[in-house]
């Protein structure tokens, strides 16, 4: 148990996927296991390990982590990737929450009715675009990276999620020019890189077999 | 503007309200500016006081903080209410998103119709017994505060969700002594035993005319 990292999840994004980015980016290694059954979650219930009796749940340095945000302040704090100091740390708050409520509605979307799916996707594509690329654009007009000319969570999030808009939008970043060169840049990092080749940990788009596990294990928040 | 810190936001709870909170058990003076009409809403938007285009915000330190969690990070943090270290900032993340998402579950109530409203509450209170108050009264058990032997951010949102809880389920706390003691200990600390005098930044229950208001001033959410 010492030293390693373990995540406790779908196998699939849902909420786990921020963390796997991050820790990724910070070169951690983690192992993973999967909840395919109601059992494998009733077990971490009864045995005490989710504080909220929900996951995601990441064992590490003798903690049982639950809540996504704590989990990510951690691994953020741990590994250097959350500014200088608070006041740095501010601006990448307000970043990482501003883009999270997007990355959040992509998130839900597969569980929706197909007829509400339509129009969720087209509220989703005019979000991100008046309230993220149009800020993120200036941003990066002189900039490296969203804060204090280090690597940080913000830029491993708008990577994640502007991706993740690209699967959706193909051309939304097209008006962008900022934004793309930023892609690149943060593709290039090595650990990040590494991260996006086939075979990482990186989990594919949601598929109906995902959607069915989920719905058949938390079934309780689904009647 | 130096030093001084001012909070913008609706003369009511919403989401202000924990923000209100900390700066109060911190002993940190702010004043507040109230949004009563449209107009001042489109003004902080043109000014480009809002990154993403919503309240609340908060001037503190020379920054136009948006976000409450962003904020609430910053001032715990500024305030020394986040811990000694990372794993005590972990053990705080952890129940102040828990007690986050029970929070989150007030802020419809008094914009959905009366049938919604009571099956919300509903929620609200079987959630809170079954899920949030077991973990808090096993946690103070044999503690003073929730982490590290000192107040944090974690026992003031501890504080006030259990007194909102009470407004809706009077006797709600009737099986966790151990909270019902830690409510006593927090109230008598000073700075918070100021703010629960009359007179306090402390908002009332919404009513009609909160409600009227965020519907008026932010009009295109409820189209």
């Amino acid at each position: 148990m010492s030293g390693k990292i373990v995540l406790y999840y779908f196998n699939g994004r849902g909420k786990m996927e921020s963390i796997r980015w991050l820790l990724a980016a910070a070169g951690a290694e983690f192992e993973e296991v999967f909840i395919t059954k109601k059992e494998d979650y009733d077990k971490l219930v009864n045995d005490g390990s989710l504080m909220f009796q929900q996951v995601p749940l990441v064992e590490m340095d003798g903690m049982q982590l639950v809540q996504t945000k704590a989990i990510l302040n951690y691994i953020a704090g741990k590994y250097n990737l959350y500014g200088k100091d608070l006041k740095e740390r501010a601006m990448i708050d307000m970043y990482v929450e501003g883009i999270t409520e997007v990355g959040d509605t992509i998130l839900s979307l597969p569980f929706l009715p197909p007829d509400n799916k339509k129009k969720q996707l087209e509220k989703i594509e005019s979000k991100a675009k008046e309230r993220l690329l149009t800020l993120f654009e200036k941003i990066l007009a002189n900039s490296q990276f969203l804060v204090g000319n280090q690597l940080s969570r913000a830029d491993v999030l708008l990577l994640e999620v502007t991706l993740l808009l690209q699967e959706s939008f193909p051309t939304i970043l097209s008006s962008y020019p900022k934004i793309q060169e930023f892609q690149g840049r943060i593709k290039a990092l090595p650990t990040i890189n590494k991260f996006l080749q086939p075979g990482s940990a990186r989990k594919p788009p949601p598929d109906e077999v995902y959607v069915k596990t989920v719905m058949e294990v938390l079934a309780h928040l689904f009647k | 503007m130096s030093g001084k810190i001012v909070l913008y936001y609706f003369d009511g709870r919403g989401k202000m309200e924990s923000i209100r909170w900390l700066l109060a058990a911190a002993g940190a003076e702010f004043e507040e500016v109230f949004l009563t009409k449209r107009e001042q809403y489109e003004k902080l938007i043109n000014d480009g006081a809002l990154m993403f285009q919503q309240v609340p915000l908060v001037e503190i330190d020379g920054m136009q903080l948006v976000q409450t969690k962003a904020i609430l990070n910053y001032i715990a943090g500024k305030y020394n209410l986040y811990g000694k270290d990372l794993k005590e900032r972990a053990m705080i993340d952890m129940y102040v998103e828990g007690i986050g998402d029970i929070m989150d579950m007030f802020l419809p109530l008094f914009f959905i119709a009366p049938d919604a409203k009571q099956k919300q509450l509903d929620n609200i209170e079987s959630k809170s017994k079954g899920r949030l108050l077991p973990v808090f009264e096993k946690a103070l058990a044999n503690s003073q505060f929730l982490v590290g032997n000192q107040l944090s951010r974690a026992d003031v949102l501890l504080l006030e969700i259990t007194l909102m809880l009470q407004e809706f389920f009077p006797t709600i706390l009737s099986t966790f002594p151990k909270i019902q003691e830690f409510q006593g200990r927090i109230k008598a600390l000073p700075n918070i035993s100021k703010f629960l005098q009359p007179g306090s930044a402390r908002k009332p229950v919404p009513d009609e005319a909160y409600v009227k208001t965020v519907m008026e001033v932010l009009s295109h959410l409820f189209k």
